[in-house]
C-alpha cells in the first residue's frame, strides 16, 4: 500500500497541466511501438486467407496484362519507346498498389472502426488512437507492397521487364502505399457509411487513375489538364516507378519522392486529427 | 432468493469502511464536469473508490454513467475536475494507468475475425504482453469464462452470454487491478446474468476493484459495496445499498396496480401510509407497518398489489420524483 501512495504522490508532482481539448486534438503525432500489435492484428487476419489473397494478387494483374496488354496492345504502336504491354504493366503495378492501400484503409479500416468497434476495444488498452492510425497506415503500406511484389513477379514471369533496377521500385511502392493509405484514412474518419467510401472512389480515385499516366501518357491530355495532373500523387508514383520497371533511371525521382512524402505526411497528420475528433468524445 | 442476496450484500457492505483511507484509493474523481454543446452531461461529480471495493454508478440511461467511465479512462477530455486512476493523473497519463486496468464495454466489441482463444491473444498484445505469457494465461481465462470447450469457435457462433463472458475474460488478460464494467448484464437473460454476477463476486474475492455502471437496481444491490445514484450527471445519493434505503425509505412498500388503482390512492386514509407516490398506473405506498394497507386491499378484488421490501428504485423515485426505468 505504501508504495502505491508513494507512486501516487510522485505522479502528482510530475503531472503536467491538463491540456485543453483543442491541444489534444491537434497535438503532433505521438508514435510508439504500440502500433505493432495493431499491425500484427491485421496481419494475422490476412494470413488466415493467405492462399486466396496471394492467388487474387497474382491472377488479377495477369488478366489485366493479358487482356489489355496482349489483346489491346497488339493493335497499338509503341509508347515512349516501349511496347504497350510494357507501358501498361509498369503503370498498372502502380494502380494495383494504390488500390490495395485504398481498399484496406477504406472498407477494411471502416469495418474495424465503425462496424466491428475493434478500434474502440483497442483504445481501452494502453494502445492509443495514435497507435491505431499508425498501425493501420503501416499495415496498408505492407499489404500494398505485397501486392506490388506479386505483380512484379508476374511482370518478370511474362518477360515484360526483367531489369534488376525494378527492385528499386519496391521502396517507392511502399512509400506510395503509405501515402495512399493516409489519404484514405482521412475519408474514413469523415465517412457516414460505406456509401461515403464508394463515392470517394468514384469521384476521386478512379479519375486519378485516368489522369496519372497509367493507361496512356500524360502528354495525350490537354496541356492545362496535364499540368494539373502532374501534381497528383499517383502521377508522381507512375513517373518514378515506370522507368525503374523498364530498366531506366527516372528523370525526376527526387521531385516525385518529395511529392509523395509531402502528400503522405500531410494526409497522415490530417487523418490523425480527424480520427481523434471522431473517436475521442 | 431475494432475502438471501440481501444478507450476502449486507455482509460485504458492512466490511467496507464508509470513508476510504487516502492511500487505499485506486480511483479518485473530483468535481468532474463534461459538457457537450449546451448539455451538461456530467455535472460536478466526485467519488473515491478504495482498493477491493465494488462501486456502482446507478442511474437511468443518459444519466452520464458511460461518459464518466470514458473520462476515467482518458478517452474523453473533461471540461473540469481532476481524475487520478491508480495513482496516475488522467488524461495526462491515462495510457500508463490503462496498463493496469480492464474494461468491459457496454456493447460487445470482440474481434469477429478471430476465434475465442485468438481474441485473448490479440488483445493481450495490445497491452504489450509477450505471446508466451498470454498463451500461459489463456487456459485459466477460458476456464473463468466457462468457454474452454469453445476455444476454437468463431465469435459469431457464441451466444450473448458467452460473448459477455469472453469480454469479461478479455478484460482480465492483463491481470488488472481495477476493472471497469459498463452495464455488464444489459441484454442478457436471467441465467446468463446470474453467471456474470457469480464471476464478478469471484473477482472481488480475489481483491480486484470493480467499477460498475448499471440501471438495474438488483444488480447494484447484489454486487456493490457502495453506490452512487446519479441523475442528469450529478450524484444525488451515495452509500452502501441497504444503508441508503434504510436512511431514506420506509421499510415496506405496497405497489398497487390494476383498474382503479389511482382512484383508490386518491381516496386512501393518509394515516395508513407514511408516503404515497403515484407513477403511471401504479401507486407506491410506503409504510413502516404495512398491515393496515394490506387489510384495506383484501376487500378490493379489482386491485392487484405487491408487498415487498423497499429497494433502490424507491430511493430513486423519492429523490427524483421519477422512476428509474424512465429515460432521462
Amino acid at each position: 500500500m505504501s508504495s502505491i501512495q508513494q507512486s501516487s504522490s510522485q505522479a502528482q508532482a510530475r503531472a503536467p497541466e491538463a491540456p485543453r481539448p483543442h491541444a489534444v486534438l491537434y497535438a503532433a503525432p505521438r508514435p510508439s511501438r504500440r502500433f505493432i500489435p495493431v499491425w500484427r492484428r491485421n496481419y494475422l487476419v490476412w494470413r488466415k486467407y493467405l492462399f486466396e489473397r496471394i492467388l487474387s494478387n497474382i491472377i488479377e494483374p495477369l488478366i489485366t496484362l493479358v487482356a489489355f496488354g496482349y489483346g489491346l496492345g497488339s493493335l497499338l504502336p509503341d509508347v515512349g519507346g516501349a511496347s504497350y504491354l510494357q507501358f501498361l504493366a509498369s503503370g498498372s503495378i502502380c494502380m494495383s498498389v494504390m488500390y490495395s492501400a485504398k481498399f484496406e484503409s477504406l472498407w477494411g479500416a471502416y469495418s474495424r472502426m465503425d462496424t466491428q468497434k475493434t478500434w474502440a476495444a483497442i483504445m481501452n488498452t494502453p494502445s492509443s488512437i495514435d497507435d491505431i492510425v499508425l498501425g493501420e497506415v503501416a499495415w496498408a503500406g505492407t499489404k500494398a507492397l505485397i501486392t506490388g511484389v506479386a505483380m512484379l513477379i508476374v511482370i518478370w514471369a511474362l518477360g515484360v521487364g526483367r531489369s534488376p533496377l525494378s527492385l528499386l521500385a519496391l521502396p517507392v511502392l511502399l512509400l506510395s502505399g503509405l501515402a495512399f493509405s493516409a489519404m484514405a484514412l482521412i475519408v474514413n474518419s469523415m465517412a457516414r457509411g460505406y456509401d461515403t467510401l464508394s463515392n470517394y472512389f468514384v469521384v476521386v480515385v478512379t479519375p486519378m487513375v485516368f489522369l496519372s499516366g497509367v493507361f496512356f501518357p500524360l502528354e495525350q491530355l490537354p496541356a492545362w489538364l496535364a499540368a494539373i495532373a502532374r501534381w497528383l500523387p499517383l502521377a508522381a508514383m507512375v513517373d518514378a516507378v515506370r522507368p525503374l520497371i523498364l530498366g531506366r533511371l527516372p528523370e525526376h525521382l527526387a521531385g516525385d519522392l518529395a511529392l509523395l512524402v509531402a502528400y503522405g505526411a500531410a494526409c497522415y497528420y490530417t487523418a490523425l486529427v480527424l480520427t481523434r475528433r471522431r473517436l475521442l468524445k | 432468493m431475494r432475502a438471501l442476496s440481501f444478507s450476502a450484500v449486507n455482509s460485504i457492505a458492512s466490511a467496507a469502511s464508509p470513508e476510504p483511507r487516502r492511500s487505499d484509493v485506486v480511483l479518485d474523481v473530483r468535481e468532474l464536469r463534461k459538457i457537450y454543446g449546451t448539455t451538461t452531461v456530467v455535472d460536478g461529480f466526485s467519488f473515491a473508490i478504495p482498493r477491493g471495493e465494488c462501486y456502482a454508478l446507478l442511474g437511468p440511461n443518459g444519466a452520464g454513467k458511460t461518459t464518466t467511465l470514458r473520462c476515467c479512462l482518458g478517452l474523453v477530455e473533461p471540461d473540469g475536475g481532476a481524475i487520478e486512476l491508480l495513482g496516475e493523473p488522467v488524461p495526462q497519463r491515462a495510457r500508463e494507468a490503462r496498463v493496469r486496468v480492464g474494461v468491459v464495454p457496454q456493447l460487445d466489441n470482440l474481434d469477429p475475425d478471430f476465434t475465442v482463444a485468438e481474441n485473448l491473444l490479440v488483445y493481450g498484445r495490445y497491452f504489450g504482453l509477450p505471446d508466451a505469457l498470454i498463451r500461459e494465461r489463456i487456459p485459466a481465462l477460458l476456464d473463468f469464462a466457462s468457454l474452454a470447450h469453445k476455444k476454437d469457435a468463431w465469435i459469431g457462433e457464441l451466444s450473448g452470454g458467452m460473448k459477455r463472458r469472453l469480454t469479461l475474460a478479455r478484460a482480465l488478460v492483463n491481470d488488472p487491478e481495477l476493472v471497469f464494467m459498463d452495464e455488464p448484464t444489459t441484454g442478457l437473460d436471467p441465467q446468463a446474468r446470474h453467471l456474470i454476477w457469480e464471476r464478478l463476486k469471484q473477482l472481488l474475492a480475489r481483491g480486484k476493484t470493480i467499477v460498475l455502471t448499471t440501471h438495474f437496481m438488483d444488480e447494484a444491490e447484489r454486487l456493490a459495496n457502495r453506490l452512487a445514484v446519479i441523475d442528469r450527471g450529478a450524484k444525488i445519493a451515495e452509500g452502501a445499498p441497504r444503508e441508503l434505503i434504510r436512511a431514506h425509505i420506509e421499510a415496506h412498500v405496497v405497489e398497487v396496480f390494476g383498474d382503479g388503482a389511482t382512484q383508490w390512492a386518491e381516496g386512501i386514509d393518509r394515516n395508513l401510509v407514511s408516503r404515497l407516490e403515484v407513477s403511471g398506473e401504479t401507486a407506491f405506498c410506503y409504510a413502516v407497518d404495512p398491515a393496515p394497507i394490506l387489510r384495506d386491499l383484501e376487500g378490493r378484488p379489482n386491485l392487484r398489489y405487491l408487498h415487498r421490501p423497499a429497494n433502490l428504485e424507491d430511493l430513486f423515485l423519492k429523490l427524483t420524483g421519477r422512476e428509474m426505468r424512465d429515460e432521462a
